[in-house]
């Protein structure tokens, strides 16, 4: 301990290597995916990676006291972002997601998805426990999702919409509301399923009933599901081995670098990467649960478990859709996909989860015990 | 309402509900777990239980296998010299199916090519008529330049394919056009037909008419296969293993190619054909139909000019009168007819007197000359018509009908040809099976000067007349085969063949009606004999070569030589020739050709230069005429108003 300056014992080394491991990997599949070159994408995506961890490890520095005060102003700056956006593809012409910040594009969409959990978090922290029945409990939560639901919605972008849901009704579920509102909630949204799916635009129509079957149109809109499969299972056990994936390589699979970088991973590392890769998104996602568990105060609590939901929401949605369990929503892998915003997201959960962690651990030694 | 609900329930305290947090979120935490393992469950079951078939699908994308076209075989002459053989091409093919912009892309291909606009009109026919899968071409027999500044340019025409491949090659052109026939792309029906994907394959062409359609399977082979690697986009990546392609077999011909060629040149500007037999074992050394169409512009696609102008030709190039032309044969069945008159009993010395015709039955029948005292030698050199009225009568001519069909008349040979007309030898059984009427004496009459009812194409002319000479049964022969047995002997008397032989020789060599039909050659001696099939009454024309085209008589003419050991035998028609003196010279010339090349092409050159130039050169000033008379049309008997 004495060789090792306790700023540096102290940094959160658990995650870092966790997240770091992540994302070489991901640096070895983009390499693999570019032909075998750094270039455009493995070397960008280490890069925004680095800058982004600084980030996290600066958020984690911050104050939870500050991260809450900071939770509504946060919630409506990112929804007048939404706004813009919007009424940006209105000008234009079309729809537009994302404000061009140089070096990358920045969706507000992304960043509402831990907004609406640092909101929540924030007023369900602030209601005594025995507010939490009353409807007075509900009716603000549901317009803080439904705001930007709506919003998003319109883009329009089906998945990110069901991300920002997720996250802020299993915030809701956590803070102790009675279980007969998601019961009932559940069993209206069933009902409802018929109703909204004559909302959704053609292409998102489409997308549904092709992942019902995509067999169907193997050369339309099948086509990704088709390939993804063809990748995946193409893999074998051990994958064809490193550089050698052709569904990647000869452009078959489309958006290997982005939303289906897990089949470009798998056809080239097999089952034997899947695994892997599912057990580091185990530790990670095992690790916020846990700082939600011990997390001191409820804002922490709900954060923590709330951001969780993002994190597990993201991985889990695009794993479905690569193996075929899920329709084509557009929804990137943590760590894994190249592309900023979805990366900013991620490493601003992690920074949050560990500044909630310090939070809890304040007075204790130092970080290296939760190696340990 | 709402305060007596919630007293009802237990109100929540901050530790129960700090404890609430922590049993849902294991819940989550627990449901969170199940899906993951639920994922990895899914994932292994695709690559592991499923390896295999995404294996398969995966190696399926990766690969692309096409056909190479298979090199066609060779058709070759009794010597072995190339009749139908295969070049190198560099050609360009649009597949309809990956053309964006037709419009744009003609257009470049258009400049770079220099392609005329018929053509183009005939790309825009075709890729109007096919469907997307079937290759229309574009050019073939493309310069190098051409083919490398369209290879640099693809990425902006797409749907243009550039290939390197092997065309069909006639090196004699339109002399064998008939015989050959062409080959061609497969036509929609015949893909789905037999769904072999080699059909579809550009470059690849199979046998449409003639000798190319009838040995197909043989001459085809086997395709080989290219495998490429390929992106989703089609860009080949590389190129895996190629099998090599397995040409198909060479196909023997009895004809002489050079002979084949020299007769259809010989035959020059008349509509006519010439078929020439090996005595010795029926072997067919020519047979040439003209004018006729080259079969390499057939083979590369035809333009609609070529097409319009071959169709519209009066002296119809596209059928082949060799099996396909009827013709009255005249005269040239009177040396069979006195054999048949022999075979019956008559002595050839027997005499009847010709003054200028005969009565037969109770009416006087013309001849076309008065020949005083007739034997049947002098029957056959003269030509007398009065002395066949006679003994046919004499005869019976059911008896000489049977022998006509002994030699060949009216018969279908088997050969390797997709269709023959076979015309008529008239006879009493089949007027009556046919028309439901008697048989009448001037029905003997004309039929045994081989006119009336008789039809015959030149074949089975050529067949009767070597039949005749050697006295055998020959069979025509298209295919090559050295292990063939003599013909069968027809039964006639060595005497009775002589007779003939030497009467024929002297309708060339003495006193006959074709002096001028006397090879140049002072060791080989000809035999003939001559025809003329009238084409309409006398009272319309004359039939000589001052009338109008259509008028004029066909001109016939049958030989062999030598004379007294026959060796080859030919029969030369043309139609409209004004009588027979437009055929005996070119069967002088081709049977001259068989014994002294030089002295053949010495007569032939100078003709040409009269007729401008030979066949091929002729054709194309032909299509020149053509295509400025298009372009130029004559101006309209009235100017069409605004409106119309």
């Amino acid at each position: 301990m004495s060789v090792i300056p306790s700023t540096v014992a102290r940094l959160p080394w658990k995650v870092m290597l966790l997240t770091t491991a992540l994302a070489s990997f991901a640096g070895v599949v983009l390499y693999s995916a570019a032909g075998g070159s750094m270039s455009p994408w493995a070397g960008m995506h280490l890069v925004r990676f680095a800058l982004f961890m600084v980030m996290a490890l600066v958020i984690a520095r911050f104050r939870e006291d500050f991260i809450r005060d900071m939770a509504f102003p946060a919630y409506v700056g990112t929804l007048l972002l939404l706004l813009f956006v919007e009424l940006l593809g209105q000008v234009k012409g079309g729809s537009q997601r994302w404000i061009s910040l140089g070096a990358f594009n920045l969706q507000p969409s992304e960043l509402m998805k831990i907004a609406i959990v640092l909101a929540l978090a924030s007023f369900y922290s602030r209601l005594p426990a025995g507010e939490t029945s009353r409807f007075a409990a509900i009716w603000p939560a549901l317009v803080l999702i439904g705001l930007p639901c709506g919003l998003v919605l319109l883009q329009p972008d089906l998945g990110t919409t069901l991300a920002i849901a997720a996250s802020g009704i299993i915030v809701m579920f956590l803070a102790g509301l009675p279980l007969r509102y998601f019961i009932g909630g559940l069993a209206a949204v069933a009902a409802a399923v018929p109703v909204l799916f004559s909302f959704l635009h053609d292409y998102q129509q489409k997308r549904i009933l092709i992942f019902l079957d995509p067999e169907s149109d193997p050369l339309g809109a099948g086509y990704h599901i088709s390939q993804s499969k063809i990748a995946i299972g193409s893999g074998g056990l051990f994958g064809k081995g490193f550089l050698n994936g052709t569904q990647s390589h000869l452009e078959y699979l489309p958006e290997g670098q982005t939303d289906f970088v897990f089949a470009t991973m798998a056809e080239e590392w097999g089952l034997l990467g899947g695994l892997v890769l599912l057990t580091l998104f185990f530790l990670l996602l095992r690790w916020s649960t846990g700082v939600a568990l011990s997390a001191k105060t409820k804002f922490g609590r709900y954060t923590a478990a709330g951001l969780t939901m993002t994190i597990f929401f993201y991985i889990a949605i695009n794993l479905m859709m690569v193996m075929g369990l899920a329709p084509v929503v557009g929804i990137p892998l943590p760590f894994m996909s190249y592309g900023g915003s979805s990366m900013m997201t991620i490493m601003i959960c992690v920074g949050i989860i560990l500044a909630i962690e310090r939070n809890g651990d304040r007075g204790r030694s130092g970080g290296l015990g939760g190696l340990a | 309402m709402r305060r007596r609900a919630a007293r009802t329930r237990p109100i929540l305290t901050e530790a129960t509900q700090q404890m609430r947090f922590s049993r849902r979120t294991m819940l989550v935490g627990g449901l969170q777990a199940t899906i993951g393992a639920l994922l990895a469950v899914r994932m292994g079951y695709i690559s592991v239980a499923e390896n295999e078939r995404y294996q398969m699908l995966s190696e399926s994308n990766r690969l692309n296998i096409t056909p190479v076209p298979p090199r066609r075989g060779w058709v070759i002459d009794r010597y072995g010299q190339a009749m139908a053989d295969n070049r190198v091409d560099l050609r360009v093919d649009i597949i309809p199916d990956r053309l964006k912009n037709r419009k744009a892309t003609l257009a470049q291909l258009r400049t770079i090519l220099d392609l005329p606009p018929e053509e183009i009109e005939r790309i825009n026919g075709e890729l109007d008529r096919t469907g997307g899968f079937q290759p229309v071409q574009v050019a073939d027999g493309i310069s190098e330049a051409a083919y490398a500044a369209i290879s640099v340019r693809l990425p902006e025409m797409p749907g243009v394919s550039p290939l390197r491949g092997f065309t069909r090659n006639y090196p004699s052109g339109a002399a064998v056009g008939h015989l050959m026939g062409y080959v061609g792309v497969a036509s929609a029906e015949e893909f789905k037909e037999s769904g072999d994907p080699l059909l579809i394959t550009p470059g690849f062409k199979i046998g449409k008419d003639g000798l190319e359609k009838q040995f197909e399977q043989v001459l085809r082979g086997k395709p080989g296969a290219k495998r490429v690697e390929v992106t989703a986009r089609g860009k080949v990546v590389r190129e895996l293993t190629t099998t090599t392609d397995v040409p198909g077999r060479p196909l023997q011909l009895t004809l002489n190619a050079d002979l084949q060629t020299y007769a259809a040149r010989r035959l020059g500007q008349e509509s006519g054909s010439v078929v020439v037999i090996d005595c010795l074992t029926g072997d067919i050394l020519a047979m040439a139909s003209m004018p006729s169409f080259d079969p390499n512009s057939f083979s590369n696609g035809i333009s609609h000019d070529e097409w319009n102008l071959l169709s519209g030709d009066d002296h119809v190039p596209l059928r082949n009168k060799v099996l396909k032309g009827l013709y009255p044969p005249g005269s040239t069945i009177k040396p069979m007819h006195a054999m048949a008159f022999m075979e019956a009993g008559v002595q050839p010395n027997e005499t009847i007197v010709c003054g200028g015709g005969r009565r037969i039955g109770n009416r006087f029948f013309h001849c076309w000359g008065n020949h005083g005292q007739v034997d049947m030698a002098k029957g056959i050199y003269q030509s007398c018509d009065s002395y066949f009225y006679h003994f046919a009568q004499a005869v019976g001519f059911a008896k000489v009908a049977e022998y006509a069909k002994l030699l060949g008349m009216g018969q279908e040979f088997p050969l390797p040809v997709s269709s023959q007309f076979f015309g008529t030898v008239p006879s009493p059984a089949w007027l009556e099976k046919k028309f439901d009427r008697k048989w009448q004496p001037y029905d003997t009459v004309n039929a045994s000067i081989g006119q009336g009812y008789y039809l015959a194409n030149p074949l089975q002319l050529a067949v009767m007349v070597s039949r005749l000479a050697t006295g055998r049964k020959l069979m025509p022969h298209l295919l090559m085969d050295r292990s063939r047995k003599p013909a069968p002997s027809l039964g006639f008397t060595d005497e009775h063949i002589a007779y003939v032989r030497a009467a024929m020789s002297e309708v060339v060599n003495g006193r006959g009606t074709a002096g001028r039909a006397r090879l140049p050659l002072d060791e080989v001696l000809m035999a003939g004999k001559t025809g003329t099939a009238q084409v309409v009454s006398l009272s319309v024309s004359n039939g000589k070569r001052s009338a109008p085209w259509k008028y004029r008589d066909h001109g016939l003419f049958v030989c062999f030589a030598p004379f007294d050991n026959p060796r080859f035998a030919a029969s030369v028609v043309i139609e409209h020739g004004g009588g027979s003196g437009a055929a005996y010279p070119i069967a002088r010339d081709v049977m001259t050709f068989l014994y002294d090349r030089q002295k053949a092409m010495d007569v032939l050159l100078p003709l040409e230069a009269e007729w401008g130039g030979n066949v091929e050169q002729r054709m194309a000033s032909a299509m020149a005429r053509y295509r400025s008379a298009k372009a130029n049309p004559p101006p309209p008997a009235t100017a069409l108003g605004p409106g119309e």
